[in-house]
């Protein structure tokens, strides 16, 4: 028996394929997938990270205001992405770029954020993958009131595969302390939502530590909000499917919430203007080095011969030729424009915003060789919708 | 025709809402089995269910945030939050998650949420219950915010805001909420976001909103006594503000002074003289005067009724400003 801090006993950790990259059995967990499927978990983790070096690489070189890495979260982000089934809907922080790809967001909307263009360049609701939430945690109280909806809408414990659905809310260590991700379990565990709370615990909080967040190992403060908790290996992409599968179906059937801790590490900075030298220790990295969520799927396949050279080759051509095209068109995103601003700050433009907008273009106009168009053109007809999953 | 209290009036505004849209929903801390704190939503969970009337936990952030959610899921949550100085907790819900979700992506996403909020003091409350917040909504872009000051308006404008989709603020005058008015359920009401002169005058503009409407009907009662006409304009709407009334206004009678609990650095009134200043400033006599609560927090309540604006405050501003 623990003590009273659950600090104590024996901390489990789900683990279905080794660093070494050797399949493990699991009382309660596996992964029931053929070896297809791990081949295209291994693409998609390889594509994800392929995005993500050369949108650090864009940064760089100055095409990107800021860019918060995915770098070794691949497996936690492709192993629960691959997971949702075609009705589940997610809430990201800022940083899943590898769930944006397993739902079809086109990268380049994600680069679109950080360089500057928009403030969410994707459909959200067609993609069924919320906007980047920057705010720490915020996002997990939209996901749970969007599970709220989702029950009210009578699509949780039907039965119905082409029906049940579930929510999945993702947060980090650091966004464990908020209070909103603290609300959002009790609102979640009250209304029993059909919510699958996704944290990925990538040990740094820019500077700080897991031990400045919490006292016992996150997975275990689920029990103290009323629903089950599991700590998953979150570099290994069969360990975080496996769990994240089973999380949905508890969520779809009407069973209630459920959080899933993904061990894994934050391999780079916390963005591109942090200096992670200056805090932790290069022997730090050295060690999760070893534990790399791709790695370990590569010598699996390579070992038990389902992956060959060629396989690999093409996969590797294939990430060249999406960074390529990533590059291009990143650097083609249109600038927005400063009058397109006043349209879509309320569902109808005020009075006072149409008079700023046209006072704007007025002046502008005054300038030597500026032509703005017509502020009457300027408001797209684009029906705004109350969400949009009907 | 039915003679109802403004928290009568919202109780029914409710109802009819509720009854009208099945994706409207209500959630707050005690709204169900107790009705509410000011009973604003009694019999509601009785009649709708507790999924549609639930009591929340006790945690704004949480019920703003969950609302956000729903809506984003086609739902039209109609929030409450207890007292005025409970909303701070939901602050980044409103105004960075709320406010800013439509703009965000470029107009794909609404978020109809409609958030309730007893105000203003009067009553002889402890501390955090008597406050006026209305200019921290007022200054952020995405959100608007309407009061209303008598019961019809309480009836219809709830039910404008429910409808609306942008996230507002909806700000109840908690010392009036038992008083008085015929409502006719009948007829078609104003716009949501208009405002309009509820007296008449020649002499003077009294610009008020939510509790103030009162004080200001009964300042403008007693300056007849003085020889004083004066005109009296309930707002309703405090962003966006519809000035269209107050500029016409202002240039027949070419003074104002503007009346609002809230503290006067940076409030509503600040914004009316530089409007009114902008676009009346030939019509003027004198410089657009302020009656408001001090800058100071809000006092304990055996001072309040000297802290905020009364007849006397008004009238005597009504001088001040005659006196150019």
């Amino acid at each position: 028996m623990s003590d009273a801090s659950g600090a104590s006993g024996e901390i489990e950790l789900v683990q279905l394929l080794t660093p070494e990259g050797l399949r493990l059995e699991h009382a309660e967990y596996s992964f029931s997938g053929d070896d297809d499927q791990i081949k295209s978990f291994y693409r998609d983790m390889v594509l994800t990270r392929r995005i993500d070096t050369e949108a650090t690489a864009l940064q760089r070189q100055g095409e990107l205001g800021l860019w918060a890495s995915s770098l070794g979260q691949e497996a936690a982000q492709v192993g629960s992405g691959r997971a949702l089934g075609k009705q589940d809907f997610v809430f990201p922080t800022y940083r899943e770029h590898g769930v944006a790809w397993c739902l079809g967001v086109d990268p380049v909307n994600l680069l679109g954020l950080f360089r500057g263009v928009d403030l969410g360049g994707w459909d959200s609701q067609r993609y069924r993958f919320h906007l980047y939430t920057i705010v720490i945690g915020a996002q997990t109280l939209h996901a749970t009131g969007y599970a709220m909806g989702v029950e009210r809408d009578g699509l949780v414990g039907t039965g119905d595969p082409d029906r049940d659905m579930a929510v999945v809310g993702y947060f980090g260590d650091g966004a464990s302390s908020e209070g909103d991700v603290n609300e959002a379990f009790i609102f979640a565990s009250s209304y029993n939502a059909p919510i699958v709370f996704f944290c990925q615990n990538n040990q740094w909080a820019i500077s700080e530590p897991i031990e400045r967040q919490s006292r016992i190992p996150l997975y275990r403060r689920a029990s103290g909000f009323g629903f089950p908790g599991v700590r998953v290996d979150g570099n290994d992409v069969l360990a975080v499917h496996a769990a994240t599968v089973k999380a949905l179906e508890r969520a779809r059937s009407g069973s209630g919430p459920s959080l899933i801790e993904a061990y894994t590490y934050r391999m780079g900075a916390h963005t591109t203007s942090d200096d992670p030298t200056k805090y932790r220790l290069a022997d730090e990295l050295e060690h999760w080095r070893l534990k790399d969520p791709i790695e370990r799927v590569r010598a699996y396949l390579t070992r038990c011969g389902s992956g060959d050279d060629a396989f690999f080759a093409d996969v590797e051509t294939e990430a060249s030729d999406l960074a390529a095209d990533l590059r291009a068109r990143c650097l083609a995103l249109p600038d927005p424009r400063i009058l397109d601003l006043f349209d879509h700050v309320y569902a109808e433009q005020t009075p006072y915003l149409a008079e700023q907008q046209a006072a704007y273009a007025e002046y502008l106009a005054t300038f030597e060789g500026m032509s703005p168009e017509p502020v009457e053109g300027l408001r797209q007809a684009q029906p705004a919708f109350p969400g949009g999953v009907h | 025709m039915t003679m109802l209290t403004i928290a009568k009036a919202l109780n029914a505004g409710l109802r009819r809402a509720l009854e009208a849209d099945p994706k409207v929903v209500i959630a707050g801390q005690d709204v169900g089995k107790l009705g509410g704190v000011f009973r604003v939503t009694e019999g509601l969970q009785k009649d709708f269910g507790e999924h549609r009337v639930i009591d929340s936990p006790l945690a704004e952030s949480g019920i703003v945030g969950t609302a956000l959610g729903m809506a984003l899921r086609g739902y039209r949550p109609v929030c409450e939050i207890q007292f005025d100085g409970f909303v701070f907790p939901a602050f980044d819900q409103i105004v960075t998650q709320a406010a800013k979700m439509h703009f965000r992506s470029s107009g794909r996403l609404a978020v109809p949420i409609v958030i309730r909020i007893p105000y203003g003091g009067g009553i002889g409350a402890v501390e955090h219950h008597s406050e006026s917040p209305e200019a921290y909504f007022c200054h952020t872009p995405g959100l608007k915010v309407v009061t209303c000051s008598n019961p019809a308006d309480a009836y219809w404008m709830i039910q404008q805001a429910i409808a609306s989709d942008d996230p507002i603020i909806f700000l109840e005058p908690k010392r009036r909420y038992h008083q008085r008015a015929e409502v006719d359920e009948t007829v078609t009401p104003p716009p949501l976001h208009s405002a309009r002169v509820v007296k008449p005058g020649t002499d003077v503009t009294l610009i008020a909103y939510g509790p103030m409407v009162k004080t200001c009907l009964d300042a403008a009662e007693a300056a007849i006594e003085d020889g004083h006409d004066l005109e009296v304009i309930d707002l309703r709407t405090l962003s966006p503000l519809d000035m269209g009334v107050v500029d016409e206004s202002v240039q027949k009678t070419g003074r104002v002074v503007t009346v609002h609990e809230a503290q006067l650095n940076l409030g509503l009134g600040a914004e009316l003289a530089a409007r009114i200043s902008d676009q009346c400033f030939y019509s003027l006599e004198a410089p657009v005067l302020r009656v408001a609560g001090f800058d100071t927090p809000y006092p304990p309540s055996r001072v309040e009724e000297e802290y905020l604006p009364d007849l006397d405050r008004v009238l005597d501003m009504v001088d001040r400003s005659l006196a150019y």
